[in-house]
């Protein structure tokens, strides 16, 4: 990787997840996880890029502890993690929405849950629906809705509970192109407005660059940082323009140089 | 159905069923066969008498607390069955063992337990329900998909209301059928165990009408009691229709 395309920088901003030696060994002897360190600056979008199967999804759910770590230690906000908690919130690559409920329940799914009552629970989420561009569809089930407009639903869930990170996990690729860059320029969006770390697992690596203020790129399995990289991209123009942007096309072309010899 | 260019109306081969039956009936070739005239002409005449309702309430009664508690014992342990390795290894084979095994032969044991009174029927009953809804809760739980889970426990759900809220709602279209099919194994369990104990309920009149040769009366008894186990099964399949919709989107 040629270090005037791709730097490997310091955080500038507060570590808001902190990654330490952290491994994963899998009841059958798959080690998913190598004594991986990181950092997540607060505020910034961190994509963890990587050959299919090294444990990206892994590591995000170790850090949402929905999987304990065999060793090593994830810090949220200055804590330790041992388990779920409320600062942060998942959103999933298959939705995990209820299909029983509808949208304005499966939304405030997380606030019923922590008891908040039914009037209050249903005025943040409908402001969250609206949010994401779901206005008028608050009584639809998921059923009824198209795969990019569950994601929303699933977004707008995550967003309703006010963590401070958001842990996403493949979240456009269960959708159709189109879909997809819609939803990543409505991101981008959602990052300026919302002060939030956000933790994103793509396994595309346009996607990652074009969203992304730091992409950390994993090694294959046992996975260990191979590189971390800071698309020097400027936001706030024309998706199109960016697309075709020099700066993007040379980060996604290093990238993929990278990240080619790990294919067999 | 058609047969050549005429449309039959639906009920057709019952009719033909019952009028062989009319006929056989009349002819008087066996006492057990009275016609089927004279059986409904009896039902319109026991059903309104104070025995009849007695032994309806009594009944009814059993099968409902039996039923509740088949339920409520019998989804949790599924779940739990369908959640936890260990739970499932330790009550699996009872599970399969009770679901296949000749009920009735353990209701003269559960006689002597708790005597021949009500509380035997309606052990009866939870005994032939109880296998099969946990079997189908279990099956059920396991074909969640596994991020609904996650889902719930991401956003920090407790064990109540992971059950409460989740398990119980995803697996509910095989809970349902579970629920169907214990409640016809509960007609089968409350009929058997009032005939053995025979001195409550539909029991009662069967030994009676039976010992005094009433087969009219005997019949009719016997007619109620399949009516109602069709309606109760045309019941819940029609509740299950109602949540098969998201047992297809559920993944």
């Amino acid at each position: 990787m040629s270090p005037a395309a791709a730097r490997k920088i310091e955080a500038r901003h507060r570590p808001m997840v902190e990654v330490r030696h952290l491994s994963k060994i899998y009841a059958g002897g798959v080690e998913a996880l190598n004594a991986i360190s990181v950092d997540f600056p607060e505020g910034q979008l961190t994509s963890l890029l990587g050959p299919s199967g090294c444990g990206k999804t892994t590591l995000l759910k170790i850090i949402a502890g929905l999987i304990p770590a065999t060793s090593g230690e994830v810090m949220v906000d200055g804590r330790p993690v041992t388990g779920p908690g409320p600062e942060r919130a998942f959103v999933f690559q298959d939705f995990a929405l209820m299909p029983w409920a509808n949208v304005l329940r499966n939304v405030a799914f997380g606030l019923e849950l922590k008891g908040v009552a039914q009037s209050e629970r249903e005025a943040v989420a409908e402001k969250h629906i609206a949010s994401v561009g779901l206005g008028g569809f608050e009584h639809a089930f998921p059923h009824e809705l198209s795969g990019g407009m569950r994601q929303r639903v699933g977004l707008a869930r995550a967003l309703a509970v006010n963590a401070k990170v958001l842990l996403m996990d493949e979240p456009f690729s269960a959708v159709d192109e189109q879909t997809r860059r819609k939803f990543q320029e409505d991101l981008l969006e959602l990052i300026a407005r919302e002060h939030k770390t956000f933790l994103f697992v793509t396994h595309s690596i346009e996607e990652a660059v074009y969203v992304s203020d730091r992409i950390v790129i994993l090694s294959k399995r046992p996975s260990q940082v191979s590189a971390i990289v800071e698309p020097e991209i400027g936001r706030g123009r024309d998706p199109d323009q960016i697309r075709r942007d020099s700066a993007y096309l040379d980060t996604v072309e290093t990238i993929w140089q990278s990240l080619k010899r790990y294919l067999d | 159905m058609t047969i050549g260019n005429i449309r039959l109306p639906i009920m057709t081969s019952l009719i033909i069923w019952a009028i062989l039956w009319e006929i056989v009936g009349r002819s008087g070739a066996s006492f057990v066969i009275p016609p089927l005239s004279g059986i409904f002409a009896r039902i319109v005449e026991i059903v309104p008498t104070p025995s009849f309702g007695e032994a309806l309430w009594i009944t009814g009664k059993a099968f409902v607390i039996g039923n509740v508690i088949a339920v409520l014992f019998g989804i949790p342990l599924g779940v739990l069955m369908g959640r936890s390795h260990i739970a499932d290894r330790i009550f699996l084979p009872w599970v399969n063992l009770f679901l296949s095994a000749p009920l009735s032969a353990l209701v003269p044991i559960i006689m002597v337990i708790f005597g021949a009174g009500q509380t035997t029927i309606i052990f009866t009953v939870v005994l032939f329900a109880i296998w099969i809804i946990v079997l189908d809760a279990r099956a059920g739980v396991r074909s969640i998909t596994p991020s609904l889970v996650e889902m719930a426990l991401s956003f920090g759900a407790t064990p109540w209301q992971a059950f409460s809220r989740i398990y119980v709602w995803a697996a509910l279209p095989e809970i349902l059928s579970g629920i169907r099919l214990g409640l016809i194994r509960a007609v089968k369990g409350v009929v058997i165990g009032q005939m053995l104990v025979s001195i409550i309920g539909f029991g009662r009149l069967f030994e009676l009408y039976s010992s005094r040769f009433l087969m009219e009366h005997f019949w009719a008894l016997l007619f109620v009691l399949f009516a109602f186990a069709f309606a109760i099964n045309e019941a819940l399949t029609w509740l299950e229709r109602r949540f098969e919709y998201f047992a297809s989107s559920r993944n």
